[in-house]
């Protein structure tokens, strides 16, 4: 098959099963951010999995079941080669240094630095601002009215940076013109800002192409919330 | 002849401080370059400073010729371009671990209790008071969950008995969970490990009150 992401010459490949480990496990929720970028990185690395569905809206993480699997009760985690693993972005590195199919990762040390500042500008800086957990704490103790604005106040101010940053370094992709988790980490937080908080992402225009260009690829297309088996009819 | 790599960095930045550990850890000698994250508004909105880093925001680390952000990136490359003592384990798994346990700090705790956040708060319920609750009632949430996990994985230190990015990242939280009183008698296994690890000395030389700019009396 054709690579899509830019003729890198990697031949994509299945990873066969090995005789001592079972297909890999992902606990997840359609619209999770943090699935989504998992579930995105495991398409790149030519792995399939279970779906496992953890139905955040009816506080399924907080049960006993769950808590057993993760004692942080949050999504994703992924079991996999006999381990479980939680916090995406250490799932994204797991993949990385455990997995053959397209790296996502560059070289060059000072690269990887800049793939991983932009990661970590939405994984820390944005993302857990907006989560539920905030915003529940937000509306009983300070009043339901400021947690929307709340939420899009952190959105903006991660953006505005990040259009900053993105517009220095992104050509075909965040940085460079290699796919990398930045990637992965972008689409997911662009997809959530617009659907869940009514953000708009006009005044940010290199991430705005970005998330064009990338919301295009087959291996961001499956893992999209829209795709998922518990995504609501 | 190669310059010695700069760092940016505020006293009392648990983010500035755990990049000083790790170049501790590393036997790195570095410059320091104070920005006030409060004078003023903070230093760290400067134009000067925006246009060294648009995330306006402490650790910067400078290093032959690039300019690196964000903690866990910069002391990753420090990993990676530096011999010395190793802040990531070997093995896959272990690595995955000691990721886990730093992200659940990096991005699990302290981006709620930080200090941009706390002034988002105060200016929208108009009360300087409500500062030490919100600080500790997200250090202690936080801290309830990384219990349960270091119960499992810890050793002598955070993850096993190697020291690593883990243990950079607990004493800074710790630090910050001593300023909003978050009672420590609640979390027996993160108060043991800051306690062995507050007695070596990469850990000592980076705390906050042993900084250029530390202020005089704290």
């Amino acid at each position: 098959t054709q690579s899509t992401w830019g003729g890198r010459g990697e031949q994509p490949h299945f990873v066969s099963l090995s005789l001592t480990m079972s297909t890999p496990i992902l606990y997840s929720y359609y619209i999770s951010s943090c699935s989504f970028r998992v579930r995105i990185a495991l398409n790149f690395k030519k792995i399939k999995y279970q779906y496992r569905t953890v139905d955040l809206r009816s506080g399924e993480n907080y049960k006993d079941d769950f808590k057993k699997i993760n004692p942080l009760q949050q999504v994703p985690v992924l079991q996999i080669d006999g381990h479980t693993l939680t916090n995406s972005w250490s799932i994204l590195e797991y993949l990385e240094e455990t997995q053959s199919g397209l790296p996502l990762l560059p070289k060059e040390p000072e690269k990887r630095a800049l793939v991983r500042s932009i990661t970590d500008a939405i994984v820390s800086g944005i993302q857990p601002l907006q989560n539920v957990i905030v915003q529940k704490y937000i509306a009983v103790n300070f009043g339901a009215e400021h947690a929307s604005p709340w939420t899009q106040h952190w959105i903006h101010l991660g953006f505005s940076k990040l259009e900053i940053l993105l517009n220095n370094v992104a050509r075909d992709y965040c940085v460079g013109d290699e796919l990398s988790i930045a990637d992965l980490c972008l689409v997911p937080q662009v997809y959530n800002a617009m659907k869940r908080f009514d953000v708009s992402i006009d005044k940010y225009p290199t991430i705005e192409r970005l998330y064009n260009k990338l919301r295009e690829i087959p291996e961001f297309i499956e893992a999209h919330p829209d795709n998922q088996p518990d995504t609501p009819k | 002849m190669t310059s010695k790599p700069v760092l940016y960095s505020y006293y009392r930045s648990s983010c500035s401080y755990r990049v000083r550990i790790a170049l501790n850890i590393k036997g790195i000698d570095y410059d320091y370059r104070p920005v006030n994250m409060l004078k003023d508004g903070g230093e760290q909105y400067t134009d000067g400073f925006s246009e060294l880093n648009p995330m306006k925001q402490v650790p910067v680390l400078i290093d032959k010729g690039h300019t690196l952000t964000q903690s866990l990136p910069i002391i990753e490359y420090l990993e990676e371009t530096r011999e010395g003592p190793k802040l990531l384990p070997e093995d896959p798994l272990s690595r995955a671990t000691v990721r886990q346990v730093a992200e659940i700090i990096a991005a699990g705790i302290q981006p709620i209790q930080n200090l941009k956040v706390i002034r988002k708060v105060v200016q929208l319920t108009g009360r300087e008071d409500v500062k030490p609750e919100w600080g500790n009632h997200w250090i202690d949430e936080g801290f309830k969950a990384l219990e349960v996990i270091l119960i499992s994985c810890s050793g002598m230190y955070c993850v096993g008995d190697s020291l690593s990015l883990a243990d950079v990242c607990l004493v800074p939280q710790v630090y910050n969970a001593l300023r909003y009183k978050v009672d420590m008698e609640k979390f027996p296994v993160i108060k043991r490990i800051n306690e062995k690890l507050k007695k070596l000395k990469p850990f000592i030389d980076a705390s906050p009150d042993r900084q250029p700019d530390c202020p005089k009396g704290v």
